[in-house]
């Protein structure tokens, strides 16, 4: 087992180490660079910037130097210093930029997994357990429904009905007078007030989704002998079905949870954006659009290091919870 | 002496959207205690329903529509109906008084649960012992079917056995709490001819120290030839004929029989004696023949009297059979 780790864990720095290399390419396929953006933006508000402030600007920015030496340089400051380097357009440090939302996203993904979770798995077990009643048929109806609208759709009706019938004020996840406060009690309050809305509308995709994978695992595997098995043992109806075929239909679920840790920070972007939430995702899609190099090359990084991570994590609790991976890690 | 089980005119239908399958239909048989019963008969004629139904484990669509299950727990008292039982009854006779050991090994344990996991689970929920103890039973009742180093195999997965090895298994499971009938529905169907014998024969050793009821469902007359003490021949959902191994196989009353023994392929017979299979194809699942079930196939037909009349039950020797040849010696 701690060979399986060892290994998966050296295989991960190589992994990370050709992820970055790769992004840093992407980012810099695209013709121009940060400058492009300033220059842009100054004819558009009718200036000219002279040739030698732009030269001024690249070489402050490092833009001038050699491809291979802008990598290096950035990536030793990231394994070395832990310093992700410096946002252009936002005159930041990337670490410093991030933090603040990052919070937020974590805040903001968890509680709609936890929500989509204690929705979903009951559902889909009961869907699966009365299949085709009129339940059943209820669950796959709003299911079908879930899936089929668009997120920013469903933000822009949670809203307007937020708004309408709550009162509360559009978008963000603080009420103005808290935006800029520090953090109390009263914030928190307001926090949480606001954050039901993208909780649901960050939600009810996945919960759809997640309800009809439960429903057709549990379909699957609710008629094995080894449930009649169980039943002719003299088991009551409910404990042998949780026992046996709802732990045997979870095994999917253990192989994608790891998934869902980069998730918990760039996710839901269009929402973040329609709802203006300040979370991470509309950071990185301004950030992309500007090239501001650095900051979208952390925010890749990251990511990447939490797929990796998740990855594990995910192998790891699928090794804990069925045994047939398990021994096989044990022989190996 | 009252039989250990009665089946009396089961019928178990499969409602489907296009029609009624009536997979068994009117199945009356009974299981002598103590004994083996073999229950023979083609694919789909209904031996496995029947042995579902008998602990109500029929899943939708089929659906039990009639009959009487009788369990005679002693030869004298008050027979139980399983089919009129309340579920919390039904829940005490299933493994304590009626166990059952199923098709697949490789499929009828949970693969993520040990095989001591399993057996402790069935022990403790019939009997008030504690853990430990129901693991001992469960350690000594792997190493009486068989398994090699049980203190240590009580902890393994299924998947890290074989086949032949989880039937020994699911035999010790299902034997764990000493019930007085043990329903093998095609036990060794899904393994190699070795294995075969080998699990046959430890059925019969454990019947005499168990002195439990086996009631056999197999296709292979050659098995119900080995181990059974009685004979029930099944033909589209009914029993035609039950009566001692030994008369019912070697002289059979109901042409079906004799067609289906004839049709088993023997050592040292004549090479140019070609196999004589049963005349003719079961007939579609929806369309029942009327009178006697088995008349468009069979070789003593008689026009307007098999087609027409529905044969009932008549002793003749010591058989038991349903078919208009020995009505007529009856009345």
């Amino acid at each position: 087992m701690l060979r399986f780790v060892a290994r998966r864990l050296v295989w991960m720095v190589i992994t990370l180490a050709a992820i970055s290399f790769v992004t840093f390419v992407v980012i810099k396929l695209p013709p121009g660079d940060y400058t492009t953006t300033v220059i842009a933006n100054a004819e558009a508000r009718g200036q000219d910037i002279p040739d030698s402030q732009i030269a001024e600007l690249k070489r402050h920015y490092g833009l001038d130097k050699p491809f291979i030496v802008q990598y290096l340089t950035w990536i030793k400051g990231v394994v070395l210093h832990g310093d992700l380097g410096q946002s252009f357009a936002w005159n930041q440090s990337v670490a410093s930029l991030i933090g603040n939302r990052v919070l937020l996203s974590m805040v903001l993904s968890i509680a709609s997994l936890l929500f989509v979770w204690s929705i979903a798995f009951p559902i889909g077990i009961y869907s699966a357990l009365r299949q085709y009643s009129g339940g059943d048929y209820l669950a796959s109806f709003l299911g079908f429904i879930g899936m089929a609208v668009p997120e920013f759709m469903l933000a822009l009706v949670m809203m307007y009905i937020g708004f309408r019938y709550f009162g509360q004020s559009v978008g963000g996840l603080f009420s103005p007078e808290y935006a800029d406060a520090a953090w109390n009690l009263g914030k928190l309050l307001d926090l949480i007030s606001h954050l039901w809305i993208p909780i649901v509308v960050v939600g009810v995709a996945g919960t759809a989704g997640l309800i009809r994978i439960t429903r057709a695992n549990l379909l699957d595997e609710l008629h094995k002998p080894y449930v009649a098995t169980a039943r002719a043992k003299g088991l009551p109806e409910w404990k042998l079905l949780l026992k046996y075929p709802v732990r045997m239909s979870l095994s999917p679920f253990f192989s994608t949870v790891g998934w869902l840790l980069p998730g918990l920070i760039s996710g839901e972007t269009i929402v973040s954006v329609v709802m203006s939430l300040p979370t991470s995702g509309p950071l990185l899609l301004g950030a992309v659009k500007s090239q501001d190099m650095y900051l979208v090359g952390s925010f890749v990084l990251i990511l990447s290091t939490l797929t990796v991570i998740g990855t594990m994590l995910s192998d790891l609790a699928l090794a804990w919870w069925d045994p047939r991976i398990r021994t096989r890690f044990q022989k190996g | 002496m009252q039989p250990l089980l009665e089946v009396r005119s089961l019928r178990t239908h499969f409602e489907l959207g296009d029609g009624v399958v009536k997979a068994v239909d009117g199945v009356s048989l009974s299981v002598p205690r103590g004994r083996t019963l073999a229950v023979v008969g083609e694919s789909g004629c209904g031996k496995s329903v029947t042995a579902r139904s008998i602990l109500r484990l029929v899943e939708k669509p089929a659906r039990i529509v009639g009959g009487e299950i009788l369990l005679h727990p002693d030869s004298d008292g008050e027979p139980l109906d399983l089919l009129a039982a309340k579920d919390k009854r039904l829940r005490q006779v299933r493994w304590a008084d009626i166990a059952m050991v199923f098709q697949e090994p490789m499929a009828s344990l949970s693969l993520v649960h040990t095989i001591g996991d399993q057996i402790i689970e069935a022990v403790r929920l019939h009997e008030n012992v504690g853990k430990q103890a129901a693991r001992e039973r469960a350690i000594e009742m792997l190493g009486r079917v068989g398994i090699p180093d049980p203190q240590r195999r009580v902890d393994s997965y299924p998947f890290q056995f074989s086949g032949g090895m989880r039937q020994r298994a699911m035999i010790a499971m299902a034997l764990s709490c000493r019930p007085r009938l043990l329903i093998a529905d095609e036990p060794t169907t899904a393994l190699d001819v070795t294995t075969q014998a080998q699990i046959l024969d430890l059925l019969q050793d454990l019947q005499q120290e168990f002195g439990m009821a086996i009631m056999l469902i197999t296709h292979d007359l050659g098995v119900a030839a080995q181990v059974a003490d009685e004979v029930a021949v099944m033909y589209l959902g009914e029993v035609v004929e039950q009566g001692p191994a030994s008369a019912v196989l070697s002289h059979p009353k109901h042409p079906y029989t004799q067609a289906l023994v004839r049709s088993v392929p023997r050592l040292g017979a004549r090479g140019q004696d070609r196999l004589v299979a049963v005349r003719g194809t079961v007939p579609p699942p929806y369309e029942r023949p009327t009178g006697c079930r088995f008349h468009p196939r069979c070789d003593a037909f008689m026009a307007g009297k098999c087609d027409v009349t529905v044969p009932t039950r008549v002793r003749s020797d010591e058989i038991d059979v349903a078919c208009l040849l020995y009505g007529e010696e009856k009345s």
